[in-house]
């Protein structure tokens, strides 16, 4: 990982931060395989440059964009979020990057799109999880956004973590970060952004509807089928005896200052 | 059949299965507490717990199958697997409980109460109890033929313990399938015993009938 150059941000929660080893080293990427280990131990065959990015679809100006040139194009700033999975647990990690609105700002969305949908690269050479005889998932990895919700000061296109470009089992080498939605809407090593005016089939959705939504926003009060969301633990805390045990979950993960008038008079159980 | 050790080392060699069995827990409790075991220790060692439950589950269940179709005569070490299983599935009962959940009782209350996944798991835990008390031989002389009965519940256990292990995950992993996998072949294999032995003992009847003849 190369460092990158970047400016504070006013978009800072005061928690402590999440160890680096363990930001790097438990990953959920199913492309790279299926225990929390496997991204980072076999994404090394992975090549993040040379790297372009299209955004087409429903826009004046659709275009390919080249990591590089957007990374000197926009201020890289360092924006300290919470991190929430799904799967109960949490972090606070320092990513470093662009708000999405900017790129979005670039091609010049038409009136009539409503939503943005976003792919995950398909390269079963260099990703382990996409090949052989077993996959877990129907590649590519698809993820989507209501409009409003991409053009939100806080959602984050990560170019990297801890001041340093993004390694590949986090998403290299850029990847969406929406902080009040469970971990798995960060869509990771995107390679087109499409504007629309149909609401995407986002992966999860499609592989469990009855667990996994298209808005899944972080709420302690819709269970997961099997598990609760009311709480969560914080990863890298230490081991058995100083770690802090659980800790409640905040609804939008903490932001709901910020976010909770996207969804005004929305029924967040049945949009879950 | 040949006995697998000599007859004098075979109480230690239960002993030694006891020992080496209990190692994987007592390391990753020590790798655990010394924050050694990850980025979530909890988690993993809930999961390693889970996993050497089912590892037991499937040894204890192998056993039979083994002496019946390799001739490989293990019974000696069947009590000392099935108490590992019960040993093992405690343990991972009580990392949940303890470590993950605690201390909040009510939250752990509504997880067996609304999933099904837990249920599964909680009911197999509960019916290894009484198959763990009755371990002994002094149960065993006591209960006599309704001690076999008892302990047919290893069959419902070991197909909870599966559907427990399969609903507990996103999708289901390649490692899913292969225990998975084991348990139903075994739990078939029960199914299809009494056929195999019917066949065994009619060709023993005909040889016997043979003999008789030729004498």
């Amino acid at each position: 990982a190369a460092a990158l150059a970047v400016v504070p941000s006013r978009y800072k929660v005061d928690e402590k931060l999440t160890p680096q080893k363990d930001v790097t080293t438990y990953n959920n990427f199913y492309e790279f395989g299926l225990d929390k280990g496997d991204p980072a131990a076999l994404s090394g065959d992975f090549k993040p440059r040379p790297w372009t990015i299209a955004v087409d679809g429903m826009v004046g100006k659709p275009g390919t964009f080249d990591i590089d040139q957007l990374i000197k194009d926009f201020p890289i700033e360092e924006r300290v979020y919470r991190m929430r999975c799904v799967e109960a647990w949490s972090m606070v990690i320092p990513w470093n990057g662009f708000p999405l609105a900017a790129l979005l700002d670039k091609v010049e969305p038409l009136g009539s799109a409503k939503y943005v949908a976003f792919e995950t690269v398909v390269r079963p050479e260099e990703m382990p999880g996409q090949g052989g005889y077993f996959q877990s998932l129907s590649w590519p990895y698809i993820e989507g956004l209501r409009l409003d919700e991409a053009r939100h000061p806080l959602t984050l296109l990560a170019v990297g973590l801890y001041g340093e470009t993004l390694p590949n089992q986090n998403g290299a080498p850029i990847r969406l970060v929406v902080p009040w939605k469970y971990g798995f809407k960060g869509i990771k090593s995107i390679v087109r952004i499409t504007l629309t005016d149909q609401q995407p089939k986002n992966t999860w959705q499609v592989t469990n509807p009855q667990e996994y939504g298209f808005y899944a926003n972080v709420n302690p009060e819709v269970d997961h089928p099997r598990w609760s969301q009311a709480t969560e633990r914080r990863i890298g805390e230490g081991g058995f005896f100083s770690s802090g045990g659980r800790r409640p979950t905040l609804p939008f993960n903490g932001y709901a200052d910020e976010v909770a008038s996207l969804y005004a008079g929305m029924d967040l159980r049945a949009n879950y | 059949m040949a006995p697998v050790l000599p007859k004098r080392w075979q109480p230690a060699s239960v002993w030694l299965l006891y020992i080496v069995g209990l190692l994987p827990a007592a390391w990753s409790f020590y790798l655990g507490a010394t924050d050694d075991l990850g980025a979530d220790p909890v988690k993993s060692f809930e999961l390693l717990l889970g996993l050497w439950t089912l590892r037991f589950l499937i040894a204890t269940l192998a056993v039979s199958p083994f002496r019946d179709l390799a001739g490989w005569n293990l019974i000696r070490y069947r009590r000392a697997l099935g108490l590992l299983t019960f040993y093992y599935a405690l343990m991972h009962f009580s990392v949940y409980a303890i470590l993950d959940q605690a201390p909040m009782f009510n939250a752990i209350l509504a997880d067996v109460l609304k999933r099904p996944f837990i249920m599964f798991g909680m009911a197999a835990l509960l019916l290894l109890i009484p198959l763990a008390i009755t371990s002994n031989m002094a149960s065993i002389r006591r209960l006599g033929k309704n001690w076999i009965r008892l302990h047919r519940l290893i069959y419902p256990i070991a197909a909870l313990g599966a559907l427990h292990f399969a609903l507990s995950t996103k999708v289901l992993t390649l490692e899913q399938y292969v225990y998975i996998g084991l348990i139903v072949v075994l739990l078939l294999y029960r199914g299809v015993r009494p056929i195999l032995r019917a066949r065994k003992n009619e060709r023993k009847n005909l040889r016997a009938q043979a003999t008789e003849r030729i004498a």
